[in-house]
C-alpha cells in the first residue's frame, strides 16, 4: 500500500520537482545542483523530491495565510465574521491528516534513501574501488593510497568513474570530509575510523575542503580533488613513487605540527600502517601481547594485526577499538 | 593569589575591543552618574532590584535580552562585514582568533542571553495573570534565578575585556574545547557563564511548572488553561527535562578542563562522541523550549486581533505536548554525518519529521482563526503574519536537513546557518517582538507606538530574507560556515547581499528603539485606561493596566476557557465588587541579587583559577542562603482599605463605553 502511494506522489511531485528545480537553476551551477558523480546526482535528486513533496503543503499554506489575512481584514464588511466559529471536526482530520500523509511518504523516502546513500556502503561497480586513507591535520589533509605505497597532502588525484573507498580519521581535531560536487561528507574523528564512498563520473577539479569548524586554521583546510584518466591516474602514481620523497613515521610527525594554506605536497613512499597507526595512537600501548593491537612505533606494524576489510566490518559504527 | 590573572589578560593591542570597551565604561560611568543625579539608587534598590514582582522580574528579563541583543548583533554585523570582504586572497579585517571568538559568542549570547531571557521574561509577565494568580509558586526563587542569567550575561561581556571567550562554536566540541587545544580561559568563561545562567534558567522551569499545576483560579482546570500557558507549561517541563543534561555535561568538560579528567579528551578512553550527544540531547529540546511559548504568543495574538476563539484549541493542546514529547527522539540529527548506521540515521530522520505534523496543525489551525474573523491590522498581527510565511519555508528546509541523504550535503553549510536563522528569528524573535506589542499595556499601562512598531517589522522582514535567502544559495554551493576567508569569488556577491541585509535589519533594531522613545515620550495620550486595549479573551485583560502588583483583587472564579471574553458579553466584566478584603503577598529581598552577586565573583575565580577568592565566595553564597532561609519575614498582608483604594481609582478611571463583546456579537449577528 505505501509502495503503491509513494509511487502516485512520487511521480507527480518529481515531475513539479523537476520543472521547479530546472526554472531555477537555469544558468546557475551551484555545486550541489551540478554534481559530477553519482551520489551527488542521487543527493540532488533528493533534494529536489523531498523539497517537491513539502511545496505540496507550503505553498497551499503560504497562499492561504496571505489571503484569508486580506479576505478578513476588519475593513472588509463584506467577508463573513463568524465569532463564535472555533471548532470542525472536518477540518480537523483534514488538517492531521495531510501532513500525517506527507510525513508517511517522506518517511517511506527517508528510510529507502538513508539505505541508498549509506556513506558505508560500497558502490556497486564493475572495477574495484580504490582505497583511500584520509587523516585530517591540523589544519591540512594527508591522503594515503595504501595500495600504491604513495601519499599526497591538500591534493586528492582520483580516477574518474572508479568508485573510491575512504577510510577516515583525523590526528587530533574533529574535522568532515565534503567534496561538494562528488555528495557525502562524513566526520573525520581522532582515534576512530569512518567510511565514506564516491565516485566522480567525469574527468575534472572539484573542490573539498573541511566542513566541521576545527580551530584557527580551518577556513585554509581545502584542497583539489582532481579526477584523471586511467591512463593519466597510473602515470601519477608512477611519477609520485619514484620523483618525490618518502613519508616516514618522523615525517608524518613533522606533518602533524599545525599549519595553515599548505601548498599540496607528494610522497612517494609511504610507510605501511601509518594510517592504522593513527587511528590507534590512543590506545594503551600492548603490554606485550599481540592480542591487545598494534603496538606504539608504525615500523613495527605486522601487516596480519592491520584492520579487517571493509566488508566483513560491522557497517553501521565508526571502527573503533 | 590572582591566580592566572594578570594584566596581560587585558587585551590592550586589540583597538576594536579597547574601543568597545572605552564605549562600554562612558555608558556605564553616564548610566550610574544619571542614577546618582535624579537619586534614583534607592528606587532602584527598593522597587527593582529586589523586587519579587513576576512582572518586574520578566521586564528585567527582557531588558536584559535587549541589551544583550546589541551585543549579539553587533557580532553578526561584524561576521558579515568580514566575509563580505574576505574573498580573492584577502583574509578580511579579522585574524581567525578573534573572528572565531565573535561567532562563537554570537551563537551564545544569541541563544542563552537573547532568546532564552525573552521567553522567560514573557512566561514570567504573563503566566501568573493568565492563571489568577498573584505571584509565582517562589518568588524569592524567580528574583534569584534572574540574578543569576545576569550573571551568565556580565560573564561573557566581561570575557571581552579581560582575558577572551571561546573559539569553540556555540556547542564548544571536544577536542577542541579541551585545555590541549583550547589553553586560554575563554572556554572556561563559557563552562561558567553557561552553568550559573542554566542554573537559574532550570530554578525558573521547576518555578513556573509549579506555579501552573498548583496556582490557578479556582474552576481554571487543564483544559481551560489559555494557550499561551499551556506552551509555558510543556516548555518549562522541558527546561526541568533537559537543563541538568546541560549542567552535567559542561560538568564533565570541565572535570577534563581542571581535574585533568578523560571524559571527552581524545587519549585515555575519553570519547567526544559522547560529549556531542549529551550536548544535543539538551540542545535540540532547547530549541522547542524557545519556540513553543511564541507559538502560544502567536495563537492568542490571532485569535484576539482576528475576533474569534482559537480554532481547534484542543489540538492546540495535543500538538504542542507531542511537540514535547518528540522533541526528546530528534537530538541525533544533528550529526548524521559522524557515520552512524542507516537504522538509526533513518530513525532519526523520521522522527524529525513526524515533528513537522503537530507543527503543521498549529499552522492550519492559525489559518483556521482567521477564517472568518475580523483581523484587525495591529503591527502584532503583522510579526504573526511575517512569521507563518516565514517559519512554513523554516520548516521545510529543517525537514531537508532531516533527511539523511540530503543532510550528507547540506550538514555544516551556510545552509544549515540560514535554516537555523529562519525558523530563530522568523519564529522566536518575531513572537517576542509580537508578544512584547501585545502585553506591553498590561505591564505599563500604555500602548506602544504602532507606526514605528510596523516599520520595525518590515525592516525585519526584508533585511532577514536579503541576510538569509543568499546563505541557503551558498550552502547549496558548499560553502561551510565559520569560514573566515573563502577562495571561491562566485560567492562573494551573494554575501553583499547578506551584510545589507544585515544592515537593514539594523534599522529594524533601530526602528525598534525609537518606538520604545516615542511610545514613552506620548504615553498619555495612549494609555490603557480599560486594561483591555485589544478586546482581549483570557483572564489578563481583565485586570487593570497596569496590572497592579497583587495582579487581582479578587482570584476569580473560572468557568470557561475565555473568562474575560465571556463575561464582557455576559456585561459582568466591568461591575465593582462591593467589597475587598486583604491580599496575601510576598516581602521584597534583596537575598536573590546578593548571592547572585556572590556567584559572580566565584564564577570570575574559578575561570582564573583563583582558589581562595573561589572558596571564599563559594561559602558566601551558602552562608547567604542559609540567612536567607531562617528570614520568616517574607510577606506580609496588603490591607483591604489599599487595595479599595486602588481598585476605586481605577474603576473611577475606567471609560464610559469600552469593548464588549456583546456589541460586537450584536453586530455581526
Amino acid at each position: 500500500m505505501f509502495a503503491s502511494l509513494f509511487h502516485r506522489i512520487y511521480r507527480p511531485a518529481l515531475r513539479l520537482a523537476a520543472v521547479g528545480g530546472a526554472l531555477l537553476l537555469q544558468g546557475c551551477r551551484l555545486a550541489l545542483f551540478d554534481p559530477k558523480g553519482d551520489i551527488g546526482n542521487q543527493e540532488r535528486h533528493l533534494i529536489l523530491l523531498s523539497t517537491g513533496l513539502m511545496l505540496l503543503v507550503v505553498i497551499p499554506v503560504i497562499a492561504l495565510t496571505l489571503y484569508f489575512f486580506w479576505r478578513y481584514r476588519a475593513t472588509n464588511t463584506e467577508a463573513t465574521y463568524a465569532p463564535e466559529w472555533s471548532h470542525s471536526t472536518a477540518i480537523e482530520v483534514v488538517v492531521w491528516t495531510i501532513p500525517c500523509v506527507i510525513v508517511a511518504v517522506l518517511a517511506v523516502l527517508i528510510w529507502r534513501s538513508t539505505h541508498a546513500l549509506d556513506p558505508y556502503k560500497a558502490l556497486a561497480s564493475e572495477r574495484p574501488p580504490l582505497k583511500v586513507e584520509v587523516v585530517a591535520l591540523n589544519w591540512k589533509w594527508l591522503f594515503i593510497y595504501p595500495d600504491y605505497g604513495v601519499a599526497t597532502v591538500n591534493e586528492l588525484v582520483v580516477p574518474a568513474r572508479t568508485p573510491i573507498e575512504f577510510h577516515l580519521t583525523a590526528d587530533s581535531l574533529m574535522n568532515s570530509f565534503f567534496i561538494p560536487r562528488l555528495g557525502s561528507q562524513v566526520y573525520a574523528m581522532a582515534g576512530m575510523e569512518t567510511r565514506l564512498h564516491l565516485i566522480a563520473d567525469e574527468v575534472g577539479t572539484y573542490a573539498g575542503r573541511s566542513s566541521a569548524y576545527s580551530g584557527a586554521g580551518f577556513s585554509g583546510m581545502r584542497f583539489d580533488t582532481i579526477a584523471v584518466s586511467d591512463a593519466d591516474f597510473a602515470d601519477w602514481i608512477k611519477r609520485t613513487r619514484t620523483s618525490s620523497p618518502a613519508l616516514t613515521a618522523d615525517g608524518y610527525h613533522a606533518l602533524t605540527a599545525p599549519s595553515e594554506h599548505e601548498p599540496a605536497r607528494k610522497f612517494g613512499n609511504v610507510e605501511t600502517g601509518l594510517f592504522e597507526h593513527v587511528v590507534d595512537q590512543f590506545m594503551p600501548k600492548a603490554a606485550g601481547g599481540e592480542i591487545c593491537g598494534p603496538s606504539g612505533t608504525v615500523a613495527r606494524i605486522p601487516s596480519a594485526l592491520a584492520p579487517q576489510r571493509a566488508d566483513t566490518l560491522p557497517l553501521t559504527s565508526p571502527a573503533k577499538d | 593569589m590572582f591566580g592566572k590573572l594578570d594584566l596581560s589578560a587585558i587585551p590592550f593591542h586589540e583597538p576594536i575591543i579597547m574601543g568597545t570597551l572605552v564605549i562600554v565604561m562612558l555608558g556605564g560611568a553616564a548610566l550610574i552618574a544619571a542614577i546618582t543625579y535624579y537619586r534614583k539608587w534607592t528606587y532602584l534598590w527598593r522597587e527593582w532590584l529586589t523586587s519579587v514582582d513576576h512582572k518586574r522580574i520578566g521586564v528585567m528579563y527582557i531588558i536584559l535580552a535587549l541589551v544583550m541583543l546589541l551585543r549579539g548583533f553587533a557580532d553578526a554585523l561584524m561576521m558579515r562585514a568580514q566575509q563580505a570582504i574576505a574573498a580573492n586572497g584577502s583574509t578580511g579585517y579579522l585574524p581567525p582568533h578573534h573572528y572565531d571568538q565573535i561567532f562563537t559568542a554570537h551563537g551564545v549570547i544569541m541563544i542563552f542571553f537573547v532568546a532564552t531571557p525573552l521567553i522567560l521574561g514573557l512566561m514570567n509577565v504573563v503566566v501568573p495573570l493568565q492563571i489568577g494568580a498573584r505571584d509565582v509558586a517562589f518568588p524569592f526563587v524567580n528574583s534569584l534565578s534572574f540574578w543569576l542569567s545576569a550573571v551568565g550575561a556580565v560573564l561573557v561581556m566581561m570575557s571581552m575585556f579581560v582575558g577572551d571567550f571561546a573559539a569553540t562554536g556555540w556547542v564548544a566540541y571536544p577536542p577542541l574545547s579541551e585545555l590541549g587545544y583550547s589553553p586560554t580561559v575563554g572556554v572556561d568563561y563559557y563552562i561558567w557563564s553557561l552553568q550559573v545562567s542554566g542554573l537559574g534558567t532550570l530554578l525558573t522551569g521547576i518555578n513556573l511548572v509549579v506555579t501552573i499545576l498548583r496556582m490557578r483560579a479556582p474552576g481554571m482546570t487543564l483544559m481551560r488553561m489559555p494557550v499561551f500557558t499551556w506552551t509555558a507549561l510543556i516548555t518549562n517541563i522541558l527546561i526541568i527535562g533537559v537543563f541538568p543534561v546541560l549542567t552535567a555535561t559542561l560538568a564533565l568538560l570541565s572535570a577534563d578542563r581542571y581535574l585533568d579528567m578523560h571524559f571527552f579528551t581524545n587519549e585515555l578512553g575519553g570519547n567526544a562522541m559522547m560529549y556531542i550527544n549529551l550536548i544535543w540531547v539538551w540542545g535540540h529540546p532547547e530549541v522547542y523550549i524557545l519556540i513553543l511559548p511564541c507559538f502560544g504568543a502567536f495563537s492568542e495574538i490571532i485569535s484576539t486581533f482576528s475576533g474569534k476563539p482559537l480554532f481547534g484549541y484542543k489540538s492546540m493542546v495535543y500538538a504542542t505536548s507531542s511537540i514535547g514529547v518528540l522533541s526528546f527522539f530528534v537530538w541525533l540529527h544533528h550529526f548524521f554525518t559522524m557515520g552512524s548506521g542507516a537504522n538509526v540515521n533513518a530513525f532519526f530522520g523520521i522522527m524529525t519529521s513526524i515533528i513537522s505534523i503537530p507543527t503543521g496543525v498549529k499552522l492550519f489551525n492559525w489559518l483556521f482563526t482567521m477564517f472568518r474573523g475580523r483581523i484587525r491590522y495591529h503591527s502584532s498581527v503583522w510579526w504573526t503574519i511575517g512569521f507563518m510565511v516565514t517559519f512554513a519555508i523554516g520548516g521545510m528546509t529543517g525537514v531537508l536537513l532531516a533527511v539523511p541523504g540530503a543532510d550528507f550535503v547540506l550538514h555544516n553549510s551556510l545552509f544549515l546557518v540560514a535554516h537555523f536563522h529562519n525558523v530563530i528569528i522568523g519564529g522566536v524573535l518575531f513572537g517576542c517582538l509580537a508578544a512584547i506589542g501585545f502585553w506591553f499595556p498590561k505591564v505599563f499601562g500604555f500602548t506602544l507606538n504602532e507606526f514605528w512598531g510596523k516599520v520595525s517589522f518590515w525592516c525585519w522582514l526584508v533585511g532577514f530574507y536579503l541576510a538569509f535567502m543568499p546563505l541557503y544559495v551558498l550552502g547549496l554551493d558548499g560553502m561551510t560556515r565559520r569560514m573566515n576567508h573563502y577562495d571561491d569569488p562566485a560567492w562573494q556577491p551573494w554575501l553583499v547581499v547578506a551584510l545589507i541585509g544585515a544592515l537593514v535589519i539594523a534599522c529594524g533594531i533601530a526602528a525598534l528603539g525609537i518606538q520604545l522613545v516615542v511610545s514613552i515620550r506620548n504615553r498619555n495620550a495612549n494609555l490603557d485606561m480599560t486594561g483591555d486595549p485589544w478586546d482581549g479573551r483570557s483572564l489578563e485583560w481583565s485586570t487593570a493596566s497596569p496590572a497592579p502588583f497583587y495582579n487581582f483583587a479578587h482570584v476569580p472564579v473560572i468557568t470557561s476557557l475565555e473568562p474575560h471574553w465571556d463575561a464582557k458579553k455576559a456585561g459582568t466584566a466591568y461591575v465593582e465588587p462591593a467589597a475587598y478584603e486583604d491580599i496575601h503577598m510576598p516581602r521584597n529581598t534583596g537575598a536573590g541579587f546578593i548571592i547572585a552577586a556572590i556567584s559572580l565573583a566565584l564564577c570570575f575565580a574559578l575561570v582564573w583559577h583563583i582558589w581562595p577568592l573561589a572558596i571564599v565566595s563559594l561559602l558566601g553564597m551558602i552562608i547567604a542562603f542559609i540567612v536567607r532561609t531562617y528570614d520568616r519575614d517574607v510577606d506580609y498582608y496588603v490591607p483591604a482599605a489599599e487595595v479599595a483604594a486602588i481598585e476605586r481609582a481605577r474603576y473611577a478611571r475606567l471609560p464610559k463605553t469600552h469593548p464588549t463583546a456583546a456589541t460586537r456579537y450584536d453586530e455581526a449577528a
